[in-house]
């Protein structure tokens, strides 16, 4: 707690103090909200909160002055009061001041500074807190946890228990001190220790190939390189532990390695043995059998040569190798070690390149227009207009301060889209959180580690604060609870843009001015890029405060309006925004063909005192760079003039031998070669295990009714109501809204995906989904990650999407890859994303992870998250008039189920709630039937015959069917008997509850039932039963009843969990 | 008669300026977009215009409160050119954002930019909840002077504001008495049925908590209007949350854009 010192502070500056305070009887729910929520930490000696907003104006102004911004200005004087000065302490109550940290962005200050500026008043600096007057009975202790667990975060903000007036933000000033970092004479431990003290998070291998590079220029590099060469080279921006070669060992990967030579004769052969020897080889077949393999393959061949082609195949089946010529098995058998377990060891290049690029590669969609190149993946929308991609996660900021941390975790992602190609404009955000469960006690909590309510708070009220201020619709999204994400809650932000086909692709030139637009650049976000590639531990907290980043979404707004208009005049050759890196990674980015000049003293300041360093790498939000052609310059600062939109000239593009040359004053601070910036870092070998575990799930006990199964499922967080979140978003500006997050007949039932028109006068739009299955990954990453791409299809094609038009995205949140078990569950759910992509024809056209999210106790335990892959979907269709929605729509409609139901229950929530342990048997994609039964059910909804459809996903049929009833305010009776052709004799529980992929239910009229039939016919499909009017959930197998439940009581159960 | 021409006012977050520019020119305006500093530079644009639409968003941020800091603007900068415009018998739209900046800058409730009025007798605060909110609300016309919308008619809108709850200063003077009196009070939140919760009706069809489930209001004139929900968001079929289902007949949102295209044209 820090003391008062109002008298020091006076002298130094005129400050004046305004508290605006609510008038009784007028409401203050801010207040009532912070009441409630102390309530909820457990303490009850309050009974209510007063909140206050305190402005401190400096400058030369008068009490008068001071008085007039506050009564005309600052208060509502309808519904507040302003005071000037402090009041006095408070009777029966505790006093709890929060003030942000110097240096803290606040943009309610900035806002503030020029309203009050425009009353023609002499200020010259606002600052803000907020205060609260508990009224109770309150211990000092118990403020102290109110402060610390509810109001402020100590990474940003500073607590006081009195009335506090801080002193007017001051920076320092800064002289020029170029600093030189030896490294050419350093072992390896000190090459460790230097990468580690200087939080670059480069290893070992990279120190030492910067240093070799130092050695063979002849000199020490700078400081500002050694940052410049850590950032683009962070995990954070160049993927490398993805891109990276692997060495895998275990569990066999199904359908891989795949080889295959077409040989015509002896010689041909002979020419490719070395070849066929090293895939024989990589695939695990031991050494000393490999000759008599290759002999067999001779043999076999010459004999087939006789009548033409022989083709040698290599492939890895189920647990299987198969080396065959022409269909004529070599070598089989299953491939096991010494404890006869499958096993295999495999080399893996590049594994990015060799899964997701690979099936883009392959499936060749001509309406991919720019795929993993750009900053969001691009794909035709109309003859006019293109529509791109991105998602991209926060995590490690919003572990520390939610709201600032999701806030521009939302803001940096808008920018992507913003710089993609020639600049889109946003039209959708999407965003998918998990966090660590939000009813754990407090004393369960990790030391260092926030609380997961106010996580959540947090994040969403940043996501919130962000996206509605930019005025783009969050209309999709997901919500996942595990413990295991306590320390490292996952923060996934995307965003979709919509840009002209004739505008998708950026030339910068030499030559063009590198032109700065947006906020200023600030101490804020200093090493974000390689912060967010190291592991969290308790300390990170105070440790990496200045890694946090407070948005001001209003300055990104600005920015937008003028780059739309300066993007329409043809103003610039090339754009991109300063994301994790700043100046460093959008200069050198855009500059890696041409070399760049960079003034970095030129850049505007929020306040004095950064070194050219932290200038070049600072994450200050809100800032894009334009490669600008010398003639447009003087029109491109005009423009953004005339929004009072900050625009500077920092440099040019274009250097002879590529350089990127960094200027501070006139004097060179840093010189690097783009080649070795960009293609000097060293791929390692990451070394992968997996061994599939074999442990089943026990089988539930058979009971007479499962209605509190049901209802158990309903509540639980993975499942129950979300709208406590989603009404907080503004899921409708821009007035294109054609299905929304909520659904049914009174607007709150859940919807499976999003459809937006981003052209307000076509019908076209595009539908936006999302597939992400925590649960089943730490069970089986390969089948996890084809659950996940199933569900976002699933999820795409239930409102009416287009398969044949459906582009997907990757985003992986790992544990740490350095560790071989996490990289091989890695490897087999990134190859499952490849055979998935490629047995729906569904291209991969952007992507993004995370791999790093561990967190470290003060007790020294390691909380790895389970390995999480979202997949979200992104599909063109030609009308929304034809979409449907999940809610039910009448009594006396059909009701079919599409899709095959097994027994197997691993990772379900029958057993989370049944509380048996789940084992690793996953229910297995059928990805083949998976996609008849999507392209029938398309056909199907096309043709109109289709009135509302759900897919099937946690809580299987039980719980999409109550889902259907209580959105459309109805009943549904089901018999389970006419389930389509699965194992006979199924369990209730999995009949039930079973979450196989590749299900929906389908509600259909009677008039349309035939036609309905006919286009479904080939697929597995069942009438399971209608819509009723009776209200009631009813689920049955022959004669027995095993669900009756009126749909209101379903409803309540779901809706209760998240009712905040 | 030439075709009626609209300005869609922009600041800085602004943000539902382009489809309110679409849904006039579905309507039949021709409409265009201002930046604030435009119109301050250059105020005379106004006279080039029949019809004023202050669009939704977070103009400087809500910082401070919703509106207030584009009010300070209009009021400082403005007030001569807007009250000119109303007293030519022209119309004025403020929806969301901007109905809040029209409470604040003193368009609304009395039709007029001056300091000594503005803010001074109604105000939009926090709804009751605390929390911005996103949904759909029935709302009814109680006002025969409103030229945007016939008294009586029952429409859907979404709402999609922090800052709607509509409250009328308390003490001296009756501002809600007067308001009622000559038929300012424009739209009100209403249930199913179209029954006011203050009338008896469903309390939650009451969404923040307004006085008399107040939503929008107009100027006496009726010329300038205000209200919490978004017009622009339901001018097609498909913006409707339950168009699904069947039975969604009319993009109730268009009225407002037709009726004040009519009323400019005939003059």
């Amino acid at each position: 707690m820090k003391e008062p010192n109002c008298q020091e502070v006076a002298e130094l500056t005129a400050t004046h103090r305004i508290e605006i305070r609510p008038q009784e009887g007028t409401g203050d729910p801010q207040g009532a909200a912070v009441a409630h929520e102390i309530a909820e930490l457990g303490i009850s000696s309050v009974s209510h909160v007063r909140a206050v907003r305190l402005f401190f104006l400096f400058g030369d102004l008068s009490a008068d002055d001071a008085r007039r911004a506050g009564d005309d200005l600052l208060t509502d004087p309808v519904t507040e009061t302003a005071y000037l000065g402090s009041s006095p302490g408070l009777d029966g109550g505790a006093v709890i001041e929060v003030h942000l940290k110097a240096g803290v962005m606040d943009p309610v200050a900035a806002s503030t500074e020029t309203a009050i500026a425009n009353m023609g008043l002499a200020i010259e600096s606002v600052r803000t807190a907020r205060r609260y007057e508990l009224i109770g009975d309150v211990s000092p202790e118990q403020c102290e946890t109110i402060a610390r667990r509810l109001l402020a975060n100590n990474a940003i903000e500073e607590v006081y228990f009195d009335a506090y007036t801080p002193p007017a933000a001051q920076g320092q000033s800064y002289t020029l001190d170029i600093v030189d970092v030896p490294i050419r004479d350093l072992d390896d431990a000190a090459l460790e220790k230097l990468s580690k003290d200087n939080d670059l998070f480069l290893n070992l291998t990279e120190m030492k190939g910067i240093q070799d590079y130092y050695r063979r220029i002849g000199r020490e590099p700078r400081d500002i390189e050694l940052e410049t060469l850590a950032q683009t080279w962070s995990e954070h921006c160049i993927h490398k532990t993805f891109r990276s070669d692997v060495a895998y060992e275990g569990t066999p990967i199904p359908g891989w390695p795949q080889d295959e030579w077409r040989v015509r004769s002896s010689e041909m052969l002979a020419d490719r043995k070395d070849a066929i020897l090293a895939s024989l080889a990589n695939a695990g077949i031991y050494d000393d059998s490999i000759p008599r393999v290759w002999d067999e393959i001779c043999r076999i061949a010459e004999e087939e040569f006789a009548t033409g082609e022989a083709i040698v195949s290599l492939s890895l089946e189920e647990e299987t190798i198969g080396v065959r010529v022409n269909e004529r098995e070599v070598y089989g058998g299953q491939w096991v070690d010494m404890d006869g377990k499958p096993f295999v060891k495999l080399r893996i290049p590049d594994l990015l390149k060799t899964t997701i690029f690979s099936v883009t590669e392959q499936l060749a969609k001509p309406w991919c227009i720019s795929v993993f190149k750009d900053n969001a993946g691009v794909i035709e929308f109309d003859d006019k207009h293109a529509i791109c991609f991105k998602v991209e996660t926060h995590n490690h900021p919003s572990a520390i301060d939610p709201y600032g941390g999701a806030a521009t975790g939302i803001g940096g992602v808008v920018r992507d889209p913003m710089g993609t190609g020639m600049g889109a404009r946003p039209v959708a955000n999407t965003d998918v959180f998990c966090f660590g469960p939000t009813d754990m006690s407090l004393d369960d909590l990790p030391k260092g580690v926030l609380h997961p309510r106010r996580v959540m708070r947090g994040v969403v009220a940043g996501v919130r604060d962000y996206g509605n201020r930019m005025g783009i619709p969050t209309v999709n999204g997901a919500l996942y609870f595990d413990e295991k994400y306590l320390g490292n809650p996952l923060v996934y932000c995307g965003t979709v843009g919509l840009l002209d086909r004739d505008k998708c692709f950026k030339h910068p030139q030499a030559g063009d001015a590198i032109v700065c637009v947006g906020g200023r650049t600030g101490r804020d976000g200093i090493h974000g890029a390689t912060f967010s590639s190291g592991e969290l531990t308790h300390e990170h907290e105070t440790e990496f405060s200045h890694a946090v980043q407070i948005g001001n979404a209003i300055t990104e707004k600005k920015m937008l309006d003028v780059i739309i208009q300066a993007r329409d005049a043809g103003l610039y050759s090339a754009i991109t925004d300063c994301g994790a890196g700043g100046f460093s990674s959008a200069v050198g980015e855009m500059g890696e063909e041409l070399g760049a000049e960079v003034h970095l003293e030129r850049a505007p300041l929020k306040y004095a005192g950064l070194s050219y360093t932290e200038i070049w790498i600072s994450e200050a939000q809100e800032r894009m760079v334009l490669a600008v052609p010398p003639e447009n310059v003087d029109r491109i600062l005009a423009l953004c003039a005339a929004e009072d939109v900050e625009a500077i000239v920092i440099g040019h593009f274009g250097t002879e031998g590529r350089i990127l040359r960094l200027f501070y004053d006139g004097q060179v601070v840093g010189e690097l070669e783009m080649e070795f910036l960009h293609n000097g870092l060293p791929r390692p070998t990451k070394e992968a295990v997996y061994e599939k575990a074999d442990r089943p799930s026990p089988a539930p006990p058979d009971r007479d009714s499962y209605n509190d199964v049901l209802l158990k499922i309903l509540a639980a967080p993975n499942v129950a109501s979300k709208e406590w979140v989603i009404r907080q978003y503004d899921h409708e500006v821009q007035g294109g809204s054609a299905v929304k997050p909520l659904v049914g007949v009174d607007g709150d039932g859940p919807g499976d995906a999003a459809v937006v028109r981003p052209v307000l006068a076509s019908r076209k739009g595009v539908v936006i989904s999302c597939g992400l299955n925590p649960a089943l990954g730490d069970l089986d990453p390969y089948q996890s990650a084809l659950h996940a791409v199933d569900e976002a299809l699933r999820n795409m094609i239930a409102v009416g999407g287009n398969l044949a038009r459906t582009a997907l995205l990757d985003n992986f949140c790992w544990g740490n890859c350095n560790k071989p078990d996490r990289m091989g569950s890695l490897v087999q759910a990134a190859k499952a994303c490849r055979d998935a992509a490629l047995a729906f024809e569904t291209p991969f056209i952007s992507g993004k992870d995370s791999l790093n999210n561990e967190f470290q106790t003060d007790t020294g335990e390691t909380i790895a998250i389970p390995p999480t892959l979202l997949i979200s979907a992104i599909s063109v269709i030609d009308d929304v008039g034809r979409c449907v929605t999940a809610d039910a729509k009448a009594a006396g409609n059909y009701l079919f189920i599409l899709g095959r139901t097994g027994s197997l229950l691993g990772g379900s929530h029958v057993l989370k709630v049944m509380d048996l342990p789940s084992g690793t048997d996953v229910p297995p994609v059928d990805l083949a039937v998976s996609r008849e039964v999507m392209e029938a059910l398309q056909q199907a909804i096309e043709a109109g015959a289709v009135r509302s459809c759900h897919d099937l996903s946690e809580g299987g049929l039980a719980v999409a069917a109550a889902e259907m009833a209580f959105s459309g305010g109805l009943g549904v009776d089901l018999d389970l008997a006419a389930m389509p052709d699965g194992e006979p004799g199924l369990p209730p529980a999995a009949l039930l509850f079973a979450e196989y992929a590749g299900r929906f239910l389908v509600e259909v009229t009677p008039e349309q039932h035939d036609a309905f039939l006919r286009i479904v016919k080939s697929c597995p499909f069942g009438e399971l039963g209608q819509v009723t009017d009776t209200g009631c959930v009813v689920l049955r197998s022959k004669t027995q009843t095993l669900i009756d439940i009126p749909a209101a009581d379903a409803k309540a159960a779901w809706q209760q969990t998240f009712n905040w | 008669m030439t075709t009626p021409k609209a300005l869609v006012l922009r600041a800085a977050g602004t943000n539902c300026d382009r489809e309110t520019e679409f849904a006039l020119e579905q309507a039949g305006f021709e409409a265009r977009r201002v930046h604030v500093f435009r119109l301050m530079d250059k105020p005379e644009l106004l006279k080039d215009y029949q019809f004023l639409l202050i669009p939704g968003g977070f103009s400087y941020g809500d910082d401070v409160a919703a509106g207030k800091i584009l009010a300070g603007q209009m009021l400082q900068r403005l007030a001569g050119p807007l009250n000119e415009f109303v007293a030519a018998g022209k119309c004025v739209l403020g929806i969301c954002n901007g109905f809040q900046v029209m409470v604040k800058s003193g368009l609304l409730p009395w039709g007029n930019v001056t300091a000594d009025q503005a803010h001074r007798d109604v105000t939009l605060t926090w709804n009751d909840s605390g929390m911005f909110v996103d949904k759909w609300v029935r709302l009814r016309c109680d006002s025969d002077r409103c030229v945007f919308l016939p008294k009586g008619e029952v429409i859907d809108l979404p709402i999609a504001h922090g800052e709607g709850k509509f409250i009328v200063r308390g003490g001296d003077g009756d501002a809600l008495g007067r308001l009622k009196g000559d038929e300012q009070v424009a739209v009100r939140y209403v249930d199913a049925d179209g029954k006011a919760a203050f009338e008896g009706g469903c309390p939650d069809s009451n969404p923040n908590g307004s006085v008399e489930d107040i939503a929008g209001i107009c100027d006496p004139s009726g010329r300038a209007m205000g209200l919490m929900p978004h017009p622009e968001r339901f001018v097609d079929i498909t913006h409707h949350p339950q168009w699904t289902r069947g039975g969604v007949q009319r993009a109730d949102g268009r009225l407002f854009f037709d009726r004040a295209f009519e009323y400019l044209r005939q003059g």
